[in-house]
Order: C-alpha cells, then structure tokens, then sequence
C-alpha cells in the first residue's frame, strides 16, 4: 500500500485484468479425479477398515501354507474332534511366552465319541519358523517353513479339529485360497457379458436393444439359486477339483451380469448424446474405438463399486452350492465344503466350532459391502 | 389405455416370458450328457442284467426320451403329438419322476402349496419387518435406533441363510422349545386340515420364515430409509414442520406415500431372492416344499421332475412380479400405462 502525491491511496501489488477469471471457485477440488476420491473415501471410516482388512486377506493368500501351521490335508488321526485350544501366555501365575497343553482323547464309551482332557502340568512351548508338512508358496515354490507349530507331540488346534482330525484353523487360510478367488473369476465373466451386451444395447438400441433387454428380463426374473444348482448339477463329475473351480465361477458369473448389463445400458444411452461422443464419431472413429477409449473409462469407477457390491453374492453362492453338494467337492478346500460338515444339527450342537468357517464368510461378505459403500458415496467427488 | 387393458398386456407378456423360460430351462436340464434312463441303461449292461434293459429301453421310446431334443421340448410343453398323443405341460400331465417312481404331480403334488404358503409369509415377514423400521431408521437417522437396525440389516445380509437356519433352529429349539424340522407336526401329516394343524403349521413356519426373510428385509429398509431420507430434506416437509403439523402424521400423510413406490416395485427383485432362499432353507432345514424334490431330482438326472420344479418357480416369481406391477399401477396414478413417447 502507498500513498500517491495527491492523497490517495493504491494497491502495489501488480494488477492483471484476467486475474479474477483464473481463480478458482473451489480450489480444493484441484486435483486429479482420484485424489479427490481418495480424500473423500479416507472420511467413510468402515469402507476404509474394510478396504484395508480385504487387502491383507487377498495378500495373505498366496501365504496361506506358511501361516498355516498344518497343512490342508494333514490328518491327527488321535484327535478327531478336537475343540478349539488356547494359547496361554502365563503357567502357574509366571510369564513363559505362548505355549499350549498337551490334549489327551479319551473314549466315552456312553455317547461314542472321543472326550478331550487338558494336561495342565505340562506346558508346551510354541515354535516360530518352525519346520513342518510340506506346502508349496506361490503355488510354485516347495517349502516346509511354518509361521508357528506345536512342539513336544502335542497340537495346536486353533480352531479345534473336524471329522478327519484336520486343523480347522488351517482349512480356513487354505480354504480362503478358493472362496475368495470364485468372487473374482465370477466378477470378470460377469462384467465381460454385462459390459459388452449393456454397451451393445445402449449404444446401438433398436432391434439389438430389444433382443438384450427381453433376455435381461427372462434372466432377472428366474431365481438365482435353483438356477445354478441346475448348471451345477450338469458339471461332470470326474473332473478335476481346478477344472469344477473354474466352472463353478464361469457358472457364478453366468447369472450375475443382467443387472450390471441394465446399468450399463442406461448410462451409455444418456452419454451417447454427449457432444465429445458426437465428436468423435464425426472423426471417423469405429463404435469399437467410442466404446472402449471414450465411453466406458466415463464411468469405470461406477462400475469397480457395482463389482465390490456383486462380489459378495458369489462368495455366498459358492458357499451354498459346496454346502449342497453340487459347488466344490471334497479335495478341494473351501468355506463352502468345510462347512458342508456342519450341515446337521448334531454337529452344531456338539461340535459347534466345525461351523466357525463362517465367521470369516461373514466378515468378508460385510466387508465388501462396506467397501462398495464407501467407495459409492466417494465416486462424486464434485457433489458436496 | 384403461387398467384392465393393462393387465391384459402385461399378462400376455408374461407368458411369452414364461414360454421363453421354459426354452431355457428345458435346455438346461438337457445340459448333463444322456439322461436317467440311458444311465440306467448303461449301469444295467455293465452289471449283465440284459432283462432289465429292455424295460428302460421300452420306457426311453414311452417318454419320447430317443427323438430329437427339440421335439422333446415340444412334447413336453404339449405341443407335439408325442406317443400318447399332446400330453405335457399344457394339458396338465407333468410327466414321470424315475427317481421316485410316480407322476411329478403326485411327487410334488401338497410341496407346491407349501412352497407358495412359505414364500406368502416370507413376503409379508418382509414388508412386516422392512416397513415399520426402514421408517424408523429414516426417522430418527444417525441415533442408535439408525445405527443398530443398519447393523443387524447387514449382518442379515451377510450371513448364509442355511446357517442362521441352523443356528436359529438350535437356539429357537433350546431357548423356546420351536418345534424342529418340517412344516407341520408328523401326526398331522395326510390328516384333514383343522386348527390344530394350522397351528402346528404356523409354529413350523416361524423359524424358516424369519431366516428366508432376514436377507430381503434388510435390503428393502436399506432402500425405504434411504427414499425416506431424500423426501424428509425436501422443502414441503420444511414447511410442514413449521406449521406444527404432529410428527408422525408428518411421516405417513406424505413422505411415506412418495418413497413407498419404489418400495412395492422393488417386489419384482425379492422374489426372485426370496424362492431362492426357500430352496436352499427347505433343503436344510428338511422343509416340504419342492426345495428337496429339486436338489434330489438334479443330483439323479430325473429331468421331467427338475424342468417341473423349475419351471414352476420360474412361474411363481413371474406371477409375483407382475402382481407387484399392477400393484404400482393402482398405487401410483403418476404411472402412465402408454409406452414413453420418444
């Protein structure tokens, strides 16, 4: 500020016409259209939680064998049963880091079944790194390094022991392999079908249009389930446990896309009035290239929120169809098959924990929930 | 167009879904290679009983089982002479279960009622459920009331429904002495019905339909609180407020009405979830309905018994939806019945 010789006052710092137009109206939302939606997602705390809990699951996979401190098919033929065992940290009021006792069957010759006493005497240490059952990391690399395991003939059975006498606790981490990756195979056969016959119809219409929304209608209108129970039930049954894998997740997938398709088709026949999609088409360019380069990257965060909220039907429905019988059969480790052993009444009321693999279908399937929530309220980030 | 014009178009449209459906399902269960008999047939030769092989054969050519697949389709839906003359679906011959050795009819014969009554009171379990605490939620959204119905309309959705049939079952049976296992006290079964046995129904029903229920109740309050929340910020309500106009006549005189349109129209996607749930439940909780013949029928390849159930499933879910779309119709008078002009 100075003041000129006549008495008045004026502004020294530089002045430019255009100075007002340049600033911005919300200078906070300067950013590339991710970091806005990441800022936005950081606020929705469970979606966050439940974002991060999925990564570590997904990222455990491939580890599965190494946290496992058995392998999948190891079977404890003294220990048929188990109940879960606990690791304590304290013996006779004295710090001695985890251990765990030793369990003894005993036969109860009344009810014909196995008893299990603890021998409290004896406290067992826990080894870490600890040579075990071989297992393969990756699914390439051989190795016999485990996270932890029970020394001194004793057990550690987390999460108790089933009909076999095979660790549950382990059977979960292994079974996860499958559960959690029928949701992702089954995902991309869906978005391939509901992508592409939603984007034919909404970008062509006319007779294709109707053809696809007549066979959306058929399909959306018949009951999931039985359907693929149907499908399922057409599958050889001397294939092999990967083979049935795939096609279980094809057949998954088959179902699912009618209602991404509908999506799909709306939003394409707003945007096919666009002027940069006009534009384009002036230029020449094949509906292939509008399709692909200019349309569909439009709403692809849209689509990643409607996959994380699909994502969970299929791990439910992997799960009732290997319940069933007619998912994944028996070598095979899954949620779906473990659970399998649990289907009477009996068995939850004396070997409740044989149904524990629930515990963890439950928190994946709320976590994908919350995560597509999350991931839903922050795809906008322009809406205030 | 009048209302009854409608429902005459929406009827009709309906069975050409319907007859679209059947196509596929026919297909479907034609999926697995050869069929009951051919495998019996195969099974018979390989243990050297010739005698019985003539029998299968005599019963293959008895249901058309050797002709060309889409004659059978047609054979089967009645639209073609098969060697009994047009006798299918739509003269009301259902075919034979070589599982169970009977006419489908007599297989699956009470199991239809009973699944139609489950499903009614799974559809009125959820509106029962959805509609007082969806309000509710809205209402008095971000309080506890909000929160803990969110929560326990997640973990609905988040459990497999045969397990919380289990778990239910157990707990339902140690705590309130529920009855365990089918629809109806055994001593009623083949009796006349009486009160008794109604009762004894109802008291069977309780724990399938709150399992079967749970999933689509937490997904209807989910959207009726959610069509709730954007009428309760709109000005009217505002303004309504500022008249003294009394809390709950508030919510049901208008909020209510608008965002209960979707809520009926959303009828067309419970259903479907709804049987879907019934099958799988029955099977586990060993319910009479057609859930077990299904599962029975797909595991032996008894094909005229699994395109019926299907089928018939197919039909209720079809039927429902388009009850709910008349629904709407006489619900909404801003539902106009002419296609959009473009």
């Amino acid at each position: 500020m100075s003041t000129l010789p006549d008495g008045r006052y004026i502004d020294d710092a530089p002045y430019s016409p255009d100075d007002k137009a340049l600033q911005l109206d919300h200078p906070e939302l300067d950013a590339p259209g991710w970091v806005l939606i990441w800022r936005r997602f950081k606020k929705h705390k469970l979606g966050l939680i439940s974002g991060i809990f999925l990564l570590l699951s997904y990222l455990m996979l491939p580890f599965a064998g190494f946290i496992a401190p058995y392998t999948a098919k190891e079977r404890d033929a003294d220990h048929l049963y188990a109940p879960p065992q606990s690791i304590s940290f304290m013996h006779n009021g004295e710090f001695i880091g985890p251990h765990v006792y030793k369990t003894n069957a005993i036969a109860d010759l009344e009810n014909f079944r196995w008893t299990y006493e603890q021998d409290t005497t004896k406290p067992a240490k826990l080894a870490f790194f600890c040579e075990g059952s071989e297992y393969r990391l990756f699914g390439l690399i051989r190795s016999t390094t485990h996270l932890f395991c029970a020394t001194d003939e004793t057990t550690v059975f987390l999460f108790g022991s089933d009909r076999l006498g095979r660790d549950v606790f382990s059977r979960i981490l292994y079974g996860a392999q499958l559960s959690l990756t029928v949701g992702l195979i089954g995902i991309c056969v869906s978005f391939f079908l509901g992508i592409g016959f939603g984007s034919l119809a909404g970008y062509f219409g006319g007779r294709i249009d109707w053809t696809i929304q007549r066979l959306i209608e058929v399909l959306r209108s018949l009951p999931e389930l039985p359907l693929w129970l149907a499908l399922s039930a057409a599958v050889p049954s001397h294939w092999g446990p990967v083979a049935v894998f795939f096609i279980i997740s094809i057949i998954l997938g088959l179902l699912d896309w009618p209602g991404l398709a509908r999506a799909v088709r709306a939003k394409f026949l707003s945007l096919r009035e666009e002027d940069y999609v006009q534009a384009a088409e002036m230029m020449g360019a094949k509906p292939s290239r509008i399709i692909t380069r200019h349309m569909l990257p439009n709403f692809s965060s849209h689509l990643i929120a409607s996959a994380m909220l699909s994502i969970p039907a299929m791990i439910l429905g992997e799960t009732a169809l290997s319940f069933l019988g007619l998912g994944l059969r028996a070598p095979a480790v899954s949620w779906g098959v473990m659970l399998n052993d649990a289907q009477n009444l009996a068995a939850i009321e004396i070997y409740p924990w044989t149904a524990i693999p629930m515990i963890p279908i439950i928190l994946v399937v709320l976590a994908f929930n919350f995560l597509g929530d999350g991931l839903r309220d922050s795809l906008d980030p322009y809406q205030t | 167009m009048g209302i009854f014009k409608f429902a005459v178009r929406r009827m009709a449209t309906m069975l050409l879904t319907l007859l679209m459906v059947s196509a596929l399902i026919f297909l479907i269960i034609n999926l697995p290679p050869g069929d009951y008999l051919s495998n019996q047939i195969a099974e018979l030769r390989s243990t050297g009983q010739e005698s019985g092989v003539a029998k299968a054969e005599f019963l293959r050519e008895e249901y058309a089982l050797d002709r060309p697949l889409p004659e059978q389709y047609l054979i089967w839906l009645g639209a073609w002479p098969g060697p009994h003359g047009f006798s299918g679906i739509l003269q009301g011959d259902f075919g034979w279960s070589f599982e169970f050795n009977k006419p489908v009819s007599e297989v699956v014969g009470s199991a239809m009622w009973m699944t139609i009554l489950v499903n009614l009171v799974a559809v009125l379990f959820v509106y029962m459920v959805a509609l007082p605490l969806g309000v509710l939620a809205a209402a008095k959204s971000r309080t506890w009331i909000d929160y803990v119905s969110s929560f326990v309309g997640y973990l609905g959705l988040a459990t497999p429904n045969f397990l919380l049939a289990l778990i239910l079952f157990y707990y339902g049976n140690k705590y309130f002495n529920l009855p365990i296992g089918g629809l109806m006290a055994p001593e009623f079964e083949g009796q006349p019905m009486s009160f008794e046995k109604i009762k004894s129904v109802l008291l069977h029903l309780i724990v399938p339909t709150f399992v079967i229920g749970t999933a689509g109740a937490a997904a209807m309050m989910q959207r009726l609180r959610a069509n709730m929340l954007d009428e309760l910020n709109k000005p009217y309500v505002t303004t309504a407020l500022a008249k003294g106009v009394p809390p709950v006549k508030l919510l049901a005189k208008y909020p209510l009405r608008v965002a209960f349109n979707p809520f009926v129209a959303d009828i067309g996607n419970l259903i479907p979830s709804l049987i879907s749930g019934s099958v799988l439940v029955s099977v586990v909780l060993g319910l009479q309905t057609i859930g077990p013949a299904l599962l029975a029928a797909l595991k032996s390849q008894d094909q005229f018994l699994a395109g019926f159930v299907l089928l018939f499933v197919a039909a209720l879910t079809l039927i429902g939806t388009m009850v709910s779309d008349l629904l709407l119709v006489l619900l909404d008078p801003r539902i106009r019945f002419d296609a959009r002009q473009r």
